[in-house]
């Protein structure tokens, strides 16, 4: 299969029969009479046709139809031609021709989890590898190498997507260990889908921190020259290295410009945007500080939690897997309040409408929740503002019914939390007591009328 | 000894051995944009938009190839500044939302056109990333790809050229100035689909390369679906003669200019291997020229006059300079004409030491500098007057070191003979060096677009879309529209070809095809000729002045009056041209009555002249009704009322 990827039916049949792997040089003579010649390569669509791609000398990649009868035949081994092109091929050019001035340089440990923040191409293929080591990723991206010692340490490759809260775990110890051993910051390259999660986990599973934790991640791969990988890694290194600040921030573009990124509180960050370079905004909040990378700048911007070396390194980790995130519509039905209850989860964020509600006939099933133990905690599906369930009735009921009203927070970073508290508590009353108290500035007491983009009309 | 000067009517290019390819970018008319639902118009200055300011990083092959001209721009902390027009661009011109699926109106024009030269359409077409950062495209790459390969065409003179491959690609931003580091782009244009035919080198003389691309042009316009006017349709080259390489030749916007560029490209290979050939024969080495040394002699310039270098040292720059051994006399041979082989020697110092250019000992004395300074920068380097040649740069230390580095290894070249290079054409058909011709690793799939099978569909809608052949053309219009021959050939090599067809469809019953065709080919031309700003005309606005002809509204007279009114008041209709130029119809009673008159009171001379007086009732009657009223009707009412007069005295 490894040498076929993405094959299957007649054109793995022919491609069999012909002995060919990904890689070689084939002639394909189809039974219409056509001829094409070209570099075997695989096929990465998801349908499944009897297609055989190649790669033309001219670099394009073309699709060519093939049934049983069509012949392919191999006129060049993959082994044979990245001997030749490897005999060809002239010295590799260094990006940055200047070597990093001499003298000690703050100590940055990049963690990898996934995510190609860094990565080569593979020549064969054009697939995109992650950059393994602290060579890979300072031959990447060399400006790094002028602000901070590099280490690289690849925790993990997984996609963001996949991303779990036993990762989290694993994440928390790796930069605990790294910052106990004297790193003077770490960067954390994360794929973006859940980053907003992880830098919140972090927020909390660390509440003592001596050093800046810099989360960064790429919109645009870093296979293209318009990458914002480099630009994000460097802002993101410049913050662990230099910033007067030490907590878990978010370090992203600030515009869709490469002018300066923004970094952003781990609990007070969203990604807001599927595809954009500036997705991550701070919510209910300014974002902490503005990084120039170019001009190796911080400018702070908002109140950081901490400064630097103010405090001694404390890990608090471990996260409760029973914990749901809850988005409430105007169908739900009670019965997936119950289910959750049956199946012993411990904790339900729901992500209410407006000010803090859900439809007057889930009630019932919220109260018995939390007489069953289940801390049930209320955001806003709004995201901007806080939820306040004074004001209505339904409000009211609900806050008699027992769910403890989350303040500004955002609904992931309440799912995180929640999962966090339940972890180091039993007790429901504990928890909730925990749950609102102000932890990892999560909870902005003064919202102010400026925290409140406009959109254009 | 070769001559100075080159004579190109001196040169027989067939006896080189030429051979040339050409590589035709046309614009399509589609609806959307190739990879977005944009429209694909251009935007003008005062359009609402929004602006940023972009780095591109050179990325890497498996092999560690670094693609030299954009690491230079990275390098140099080029920063592009874009202007992203709303109305014609969106997050897929920002490059802040992945490309959407392949436009298949634009894959059916390509496979129009595959049918058309008979060439084999691929099974499944893949979207390519070819690499270009110039900050033309905001990804850092031009999406492209194949979608046919093979077939051929047949010029007018009847020489079959094979086609190499035919692309749909996008179209790059349009650069609007450089300021500093930023260089401006508006994203308008970016993401327009093109195609791409490219030729097999079965080009061998400059009238062919025309030729070449005159058919092609011709086929591409009567899909009917591509777009026209200056910049939507650009030629690159490839140029090669025997015993030299293959230069590409970017950026030809006008046609009548290839076959200049053609010829001037082999006299170029021609004359810099002559160049070799002479400085073999003088007994000049690879390693003596390689093994100068870069000297530092801004001492003996510190009272210099020259301007240049005067500005340099002021600024702390230094003077340096290097020995071409053997090379005395050679700098200024002309490579072609009006430029040296210095002037290659300079292009290579600008690229690579960012310098402003070089002086050399075959235009020394002169620029300021003196013969005494001449003379002890021959001393310092060691250097024999009359046999070795001597470069020298001016400017901040590292580029000036590079520049001559850039320079040594370029004259060192020139024993080997001709250096792969891209070029740019010039407005006079000579080219300048533009980077080194990028590697084959330049291109990665597009992994955010999923390929597209061709299936029956899409070859239907294509069949529908094939072009005929131009000499197919040729006789439909001469048989269907009644053209003579003369009148055909020019319409066909029109851009407003589709027009006239639609336009003789319309309203061929009442206004005759070949008039409709003299508007279109003569009538514009020659309001052109007399400055009037005949590119305003739309095609509406032609249309509603045949359309008001057929109906009677208007004369043929009136035809370039109206016309050139509209052009210069495109704003206006056809009723205010007719209005404003008094151009009311008449009645035919009214006319009557004024040949009547007019007749009437030249009784005397009719009788005397008899049907020769014709002249004068019309030179009497027509100053007020020209453009109001065919001409010829006035003439037959005339002569009729001329007869009457005539018989009475019978």
């Amino acid at each position: 299969m490894a040498e076929l990827p993405g094959y299957s039916g007649v054109a793995r049949a022919v491609l069999e029969r012909a002995g060919a792997r990904v890689g070689d040089r084939i002639r394909i003579e189809t039974s219409d009479g056509r001829v094409f010649e070209g570099i075997l390569m695989p096929r990465y669509a998801i349908k499944q046709r009897p297609i055989i791609v190649i790669k033309l000398d001219n670099g394009y990649n073309i699709g060519v139809r093939v049934d049983s009868d069509a012949r392919v035949t191999v006129v060049k081994t993959r082994e044979t031609i990245l001997r030749e092109a490897a005999a060809g091929a002239p010295a590799p050019v260094p990006l940055l021709e200047e070597q990093p001035p001499p003298g000690p340089k703050p100590r940055v440990v990049v963690v990898g989890t996934g995510g190609t923040i860094a990565s080569k191409i593979e020549y064969e293929t054009g697939a995109v590898k992650p950059a393994l080591t602290a060579k890979d990723l300072v031959e990447a991206v060399p400006e790094i190498s002028f602000i901070a010692d590099i280490e690289a340490d690849i925790l993990m490759n997984i996609l963001s997507e996949n991303m779990r809260p036993e990762y989290w775990e694993r994440i928390v110890e790796g930069v605990a260990r790294h910052i106990e051993r004297g790193a003077e910051g770490v960067v954390v390259a994360h794929g973006t889908d859940t980053m907003a999660y992880t830098a919140a986990a972090l927020s909390f599973a660390l509440p003592g921190l001596p050093v800046p934790v810099a989360l960064v991640g790429a919109q645009r791969s870093s296979d293209r020259p318009s990458s914002d990988a480099a630009f994000n890694l460097t802002a993101a290194v410049l913050t662990a290295a230099k910033a007067p600040f030490a907590e878990v921030v978010v370090v992203m573009h600030g515009e869709t410009g490469d002018t300066y990124a923004l970094a952003h509180r781990g609990t007070k960050v969203r990604k807001m945007h599927t595809s954009r370079r500036d997705a991550f905004q701070s919510i209910n909040a300014r974002p902490i500080a503005k990084i120039y990378p170019f001009e190796k700048r911080i400018e702070v911007i908002g109140k950081p939690l901490r400064g630097r070396g103010e405090q001694e390194l404390r890990v608090e980790n471990g996260f409760e897997r029973k914990v749901a995130l809850l988005k409430y519509y105007p169908g739900m039905e009670s019965e997936i309040i119950d289910f959750l209850v049956e199946r012993g989860y411990r904790g339900i964020v729901l992500e209410g409408t407006g000010l803090g509600h859900v439809g007057e006939w889930l009630i019932d099933s919220i109260k018995n929740a939390v007489e069953k133990g289940v801390v049930v905690v209320m955001t806003s599906q709004t995201l901007f503002g806080r939820v306040n369930m004074n004001v209505y009735n339904t409000g009211r009921r609900l806050l008699a019914a027992g769910v403890v009203p989350a303040e500004d927070m955002l609904p992931e970073t309440a799912y995180v939390k929640l999962s966090w508290v339940l972890a180091h508590t039993r007790d429901p009353e504990e928890a909730k007591k925990l749950f609102r108290t102000n932890l990892a500035g999560e909870i902005n007491d003064r919202i102010t009328l400026d925290l409140y983009p406009r959109w254009p009309h | 000894m070769i001559p100075r000067r080159v004579n190109p009517e001196e040169i027989d290019v067939k006896a080189l051995g030429l051979r040339a390819g050409l590589e035709i970018h046309q614009q399509l008319d589609t609806r959307h944009k190739l990879f977005c639902s944009c429209p694909t118009s251009l935007a003008s200055e005062d359009e609402e938009k929004d602006e940023f300011i972009r780095q591109l990083r050179p990325t890497r092959s498996e092999l560690g190839e670094v693609d030299i001209a954009a690491l230079f721009e990275w390098r140099k902390g080029r920063l592009y500044h874009y202007h992203a027009p709303r109305r014609v661009s969106c997050l897929v011109e920002a490059d802040e939302e992945p490309p959407h699926e392949i436009n298949r109106e634009a894959v059916t024009i390509g496979l129009a056109m595959a049918k058309a030269f008979g060439s084999t359409i691929v099974d499944e077409i893949y979207v390519m990333r070819k690499i270009v950062i110039d900050g033309s495209n905001t990804t850092g790459f031009q999406r492209t790809a194949i979608v046919a390969l093979g077939g051929s065409i047949t010029t007018p003179s009847g020489k079959k050229i094979g086609i190499q491959s035919i692309a749909v690609e996008e179209d790059a931003a349009r650069k609007l100035g450089e300021k500093g580091r930023f260089i401006h782009y508006n994203l308008d244009r970016l993401g327009i689909p093109l195609i791409e035919i490219s030729t097999a080198p079965d080009i061998e003389t400059p009238e062919e390369a025309y030729e070449t691309a005159l058919t092609i042009g011709q086929m591409l316009r009567l899909t009917g679906k591509v777009k026209r006017g200056i910049g939507t349709i650009r030629q690159d080259l490839n140029v090669s003669i025997r015993g030299g390489v293959k230069t590409e030749i970017k950026g030809v916007q006008r046609l009548d200019l290839l076959p200049k560029i053609v010829l001037y490209e082999a006299i170029r290979q021609y004359r810099l291997l002559q160049i070799r050939d002479e400085l073999r024969s003088r007994g000049v080495r690879e390693e003596d020229i390689k093994s100068q040394g870069i000297v530092d002699v801004t001492d003996i310039f510190k009272d210099t006059k020259s301007k240049i270098i005067a500005r340099a040292l002021k600024r702390g720059g230094k003077v340096l300079a290097v020995k071409l051994p053997g090379f005395h006399g050679l700098l200024g041979v002309e490579v072609q004409p009006g430029r040296r082989f210095g002037t290659e020697l300079a292009d290579y110092a600008r690229f690579w030491g960012g310098v402003g250019g070089l002086f050399h000992s075959d235009e020394l004395p002169g620029y300021g500098i003196t013969e005494e300074e001449l003379n002890k920068v021959y001393e310092r380097l060691a250097a024999e007057k009359g046999r070795d040649a001597i470069v020298l740069v001016a400017d901040a230390e590292k580029n000036a070191r590079k520049a001559l580095e850039a320079v040594l290894e370029r004259a060192a070249y020139a024993l080997k003979g001709i250096p792969k290079e891209t070029r740019a054409a010039n407005d006079d058909g000579t080219t300048k060096f533009m980077r080194p011709q990028p590697g084959a690793a330049r291109m990665y799939p597009e992994t955010d677009i999923p390929p597209l099978e061709v299936d029956e569909d899409l070859l239907r809608e294509a069949e529908r879309l094939k072009p005929p052949t131009p000499q197919e053309k040729l006789r439909e219009l001469e048989q269907r529209y009644r053209l003579g021959d003369e009148l055909a050939k020019q319409l066909l090599r029109d851009p407003h070809l589709p027009l006239f067809e639609q336009l003789a469809n319309r309203y061929g019953d009442k206004v005759s095809p070949k008039y409709i065709a003299s508007i279109l080919v003569n009538t514009l031309r020659s309001l052109a000729r007399e400055g009037v700003p005949v590119e305003n005309l739309s095609e509406e606005h032609i249309e509603a002045v045949v359309a008001a002809l057929a109906r009677g509204e208007i004369s043929k007279d009136a035809v370039p009056d109206v016309l050139s009114y509209l052009a210069k008041n495109p704003g206006a209709g056809v009723n205010d041209a007719v209005k404003t130029l008094g151009l009311t119809r008449v009645s035919l009673e009214e006319v009557e009555a004024m040949v009547a008159e007019a007749v009437e009171a030249l009784r005397d001379e009719i009788k005397a002249r008899g049907m020769r007086a014709l002249s004068k009732v019309m030179g009497r009657v027509m100053p007020k009704l020209r453009g109001r009223v065919d001409g010829k009707l006035v003439a037959e009412l005339a002569r009729k009322k001329i007869e009457e007069v005539l018989r009475e005295n019978s």
